[in-house]
């Protein structure tokens, strides 16, 4: 059951600033979400001023020369910095996205960053994602076939057919969306949220896969499913484009036919 | 030992270091075959860097045009310069059509022909009947073909119950009598230090392609296995033969795919000439990457770049219509987009030659077994420990990698790794204890550096590092200009004694992981500029200006290095195998390399 209120030692307290040198002229300030495991206190909100004359264009550069020049205890997950490998999912400017692909001049004032929303928070910027992978898992996100595939060659796809899974199959697993959603927020521990859901959709749909009934059968739970409610945060949040929200909509039609 | 160190142990059969496309690989077919395995990784599997993969996977699949495994290895061996072992090369291209396909019958989303098969594309390098034709050989899902096969093998891994510990660092190898038992990893997540106990360590660790300044590698590539086969005493193999891509977006370094050429994309210079059919005649655009970034950087260097600084060149795709580049680029459009704030069907995109692969890594056979040489120079095989991907040197790519032969080296030798393992081990062999100090030396390691209170930071040395590399190992080399590189990158080698690391917790500590990512480049960035003074030839990616010319009679071996602790390296030679696996196919002898 979600909580109403922020438990007492879950407050953001203010935090440190970090002022530039005196001679930097194009300063940007750069509000970060902090938390240290290792201490009782509570989390703050630490601001750097960063030096945009020598800063890469996105908001993971700037934390990137914060970690390299101002402060190395700062805490992030980062890899491809390209937008393909989906580490670096956090919340800035109040909007779920990857830091590497967001620029920080489209955000206005003081840049605001913290952690994907409503997950365990481990340190600083680094939520703990083990109950999102959990619930990936749990859809079997794998092809199910009986027919065994012939023995030297593909099995054959139409273009049409690919074009199905094509964007579904592109998911990078940030959990933009799922961390987006409020019925996430309010029922995660059973709503399967956006990023599993659109998952189950790509194997369901995928003409070489066998189970599209057992797969329907068990998203068929008011709780997995269909705490959906179609407020769409999912699709604006996507940092690839997907669409989430149409794929549930897709299960749901797909059930309800399916019943009838 | 302090209470902080205190180890959890494990025991598996295998442990397999990394999750990319050969870890996974590795690790499915461990599981298969009943072996308990673990697979730890220091990110979550799908984060690895084979997910930045775009173009393709080759196999001679003959999908869309005539094909045979021989052209296919015949390419190989000359887009390695005859420094590609031929009997490994024989392995990977022949078992190559049945590894796609079993990656299909895994579920990966290839993009599809109009007969439903796999959609293959052309290729640098990649020509049908040895070198007349142009090849279709690359399968293709869209541009994120890394992405569909690495989503897949992890898919499969879930369905066969792999156990994974992810997020753990893997700080050492533990060596015993010669020969791998296990390794030390630390659990980001809870600060706590893990002791596995394996029959074989399998290495899947990647390049390092971080060791330079601009380079398409994602930030986690730090050849982290390399670097603990080095400590443990094992050499490495080719590390002066470093890839430059020639179609990095300029200033940013993220790639853009081979495979855009392959659908018809072509570079320009500043004069709009399309200046890569004065260095490749007939292969043109789709010459072997070495070709075509030494001609870049040729045409930059006489005044013939575009831009401000004349110093990078254009890839032009804009005449491939809307159509195409949704169809088959689109990640590309974006990343364009995004990063170079070009629309690719209005303008062409700026690129630049950028650090792309590691052809060098662990010396090992075609099995994936890691091979050493002893004090005579005999070669033998290292008891407990293999090696697959980027992080080995098989060599299947020699001195020069051809474009989506990386992603089928790794499924291809993923699996020979698995199936090597069920051979040499059975599940159920019972584990010899480990000796009083297995494991203290990565014990002293964490606490050594995670009090280090030095003058130098980690990011300050890294970037003096990445700068050296990139300025004195860079596409064109003289004995010169990587003399002045090592003099320089020695004293940053030495500073790290004085590294200052500014987190002390245990938990999530990513200040602590880049220190040993830090020391782990520094062995190979010294391994890779020294091996580049000593090859005097030119070969592949290693080119020499001051010994243009390739040199069989002297140089047509392998280069294996030791770098110490204190930067010093050693050199030995393996004789380049040239020998095929079977008479199914010739040796294909060397000649002039040409495109």
């Amino acid at each position: 059951m979600a909580q109403f209120r922020l438990p007492a030692n879950s407050k953001i307290k203010p935090g440190k600033n970090y002022p530039a040198d005196n001679n930097v002229t194009n300063i940007r300030k750069f509000s970060v979400y902090r938390y240290d495991p290792d201490l009782t206190s509570n989390p703050t909100l630490d601001t750097y001023d960063v030096d945009m004359d020598t800063c890469g264009p996105m908001v993971l550069d700037a934390l990137i020369k914060i970690k390299n020049e101002i402060d190395p205890t700062l805490t992030f997950r980062r890899s491809c910095r390209e937008g393909i490998c989906g580490s670096c999912a956090m919340n800035i400017d109040g909007v779920n996205t990857l830091a590497c692909l967001k620029s920080a001049e489209k955000v206005g004032g003081v840049v605001k960053i913290y952690p994907l929303p409503h997950m365990p928070v481990v340190k600083d910027l680094v939520p703990d994602l083990t109950h999102f992978y959990a619930q990936y898992a749990s859809v079997k996100p794998w092809l199910e076939a009986n027919t065994p595939p012939p023995s030297d060659q593909e099995r054959l796809q139409s273009k049409e057919d690919q074009e199905q899974i094509n964007n579904p199959s592109a998911c990078i697993l940030c959990a933009c969306c799922s961390t987006a959603c409020p019925s996430y927020w309010w029922n995660s521990d059973r709503f399967l949220g956006p990023a599993a859901l659109l998952q189950a959709y790509r194997w369901i749909v995928d003409s070489r896969d066998e189970s599209t009934d057992e797969r329907l059968d068990s998203l068929e739970d008011s709780f997995k499913l269909y705490r959906c409610h179609t407020i769409l945060n999912c699709t604006q949040a996507c940092p690839k484009d997907l669409n989430p929200a149409k794929a549930i909509s897709e299960i749901k039609k797909l059930i309800a036919r399916r019943d009838h | 030992m302090s209470k902080d160190y205190e180890f959890i142990d494990h025991s598996y059969d295998v442990i397999v270091v990394g999750a990319g496309g050969s870890g996974l690989r590795a690790t499915l077919g461990l599981a298969e075959q009943g072996l308990t395995t673990a697979c730890i990784t220091k990110v979550f599997p799908t984060r690895s860097h084979t997910v930045a993969a775009q173009g393709g996977i080759s196999a001679a699949l003959g999908n869309m045009g005539e094909d045979d495994w021989r052209w296919h290895m015949y390419d190989t061996v000359k887009g390695s310069d005859w420094l590609g072992d031929q009997d490994a090369i024989e392995y990977m291209c022949k078992e190559a059509p049945a590894s796609v396909v079993e990656l299909e019958h895994y579920g990966v989303p290839f993009s599809r022909t109009e007969d439903g098969r796999i959609y293959q594309r052309p290729f640098g390098g990649m020509t049908t009947h040895f070198g007349e034709g142009t090849a279709q050989r690359t399968c293709a899902a869209a541009d994120r073909t890394g992405h569909a096969m690495l989503h897949t093998l992890y898919q499969q891994s879930l369905k066969r119950d792999a156990k994974f510990f992810v997020e753990y660092f893997v700080i050492d190898l533990i060596i015993e009598e010669g020969g791998c038992r296990g390794v030390v990893a630390l659990d980001l997540a809870e600060g706590r230090l893990h002791r596995f106990r394996s029959h074989i360590v399998i290495l899947a660790t990647g390049g390092y392609g971080r060791a330079y300044f601009s380079c398409t590698s994602a930030h986690i590539c730090t050849g982290d296995g390399n670097a603990m086969a080095q400590r443990a005493g094992f050499p490495l193999q080719d590390l002066e033969f470093v890839q430059f891509h020639p179609t990095g977006i300029y200033g940013a370094g993220m790639l853009i795919t081979e495979g855009s050429r392959g659908e018809g994309g072509y570079l320009t210079n500043s004069s709009e000439e399309r200046f890569m059919e004065r260095y490749a005649p007939n292969a043109k655009d789709l010459a072997s990457r070495d070709v075509v970034s030494r001609s870049i950087t040729i045409e930059i260097r006489e005044g013939r770049g575009v831009g401000v600084d004349k110093d990078h060149v254009h890839l032009h795709l804009e005449h491939l219509g809307t159509d195409v580049i949704e169809e088959r680029l689109p990640g590309i459009a974006e990343t364009a987009k995004i990063f170079a704030g070009v629309d690719i069907t209005k303008d062409p995109i700026p690129v630049l030659p950028t650090v792309h692969y590691n052809m060098g890594g662990v010396p090992t056979n075609y099995y994936g077994e890691v091979v050493s040489s002893d004090n005579v120079g005999d070669e033998y095989v290292v008891p407990g420990l293999m090696a697959v991907g980027e992080a080995a040197c098989v060599s299947v790519h020699g001195a020069n990698r051809l474009g989506s032969n990386s992603l089928i080296d790794l499924v291809v030798f993923g699996r020979a790794a698995a199936i090597r393992c069920g051979e040499l081990i059975s599940s159920g062999d019972k584990f010899a204890p480990f000796g009083k100090n297995a494991g203290q030396m990565a014990v002293e390691r964490v606490d050594r550096l995670r009090h280090a209170r030095g003058g130098s930071s980690t990011a300050k040395l890294r970037l003096e590092m990445q700068r050296v590399m990139q300025n004195h190992a860079a596409v064109f080399r003289t004995g010169e200009s990587l003399q002045k590189g090592i003099d320089l990158l020695e004293p940053i080698f030495n500073a790290f004694s004085d590294v200052s690391v500014a987190d002390r917790s245990l938990i999530w500590n990513t200040d602590l992981i880049e220190t040993f990512e830090l020391e782990n480049l520094l062995l190979q960035a010294m391994g890779t500029i020294k091996s580049a003074a000593y090859r005097t030839e030119s070969r592949g990616a290693q080119a020499r200006e001051d010994y243009p010319e390739r040199d069989d009679t002297n140089w047509m071996k392998h280069t294996l290095v030791w770098v110490n602790e204190d930067g010093e390296a050693r050199f030995g030679n393996r004789e380049v195998r040239m020998n095929t696996l079977t008479d199914d196919v010739e040796t294909i002898p060397p000649k002039a390399r040409t495109y």
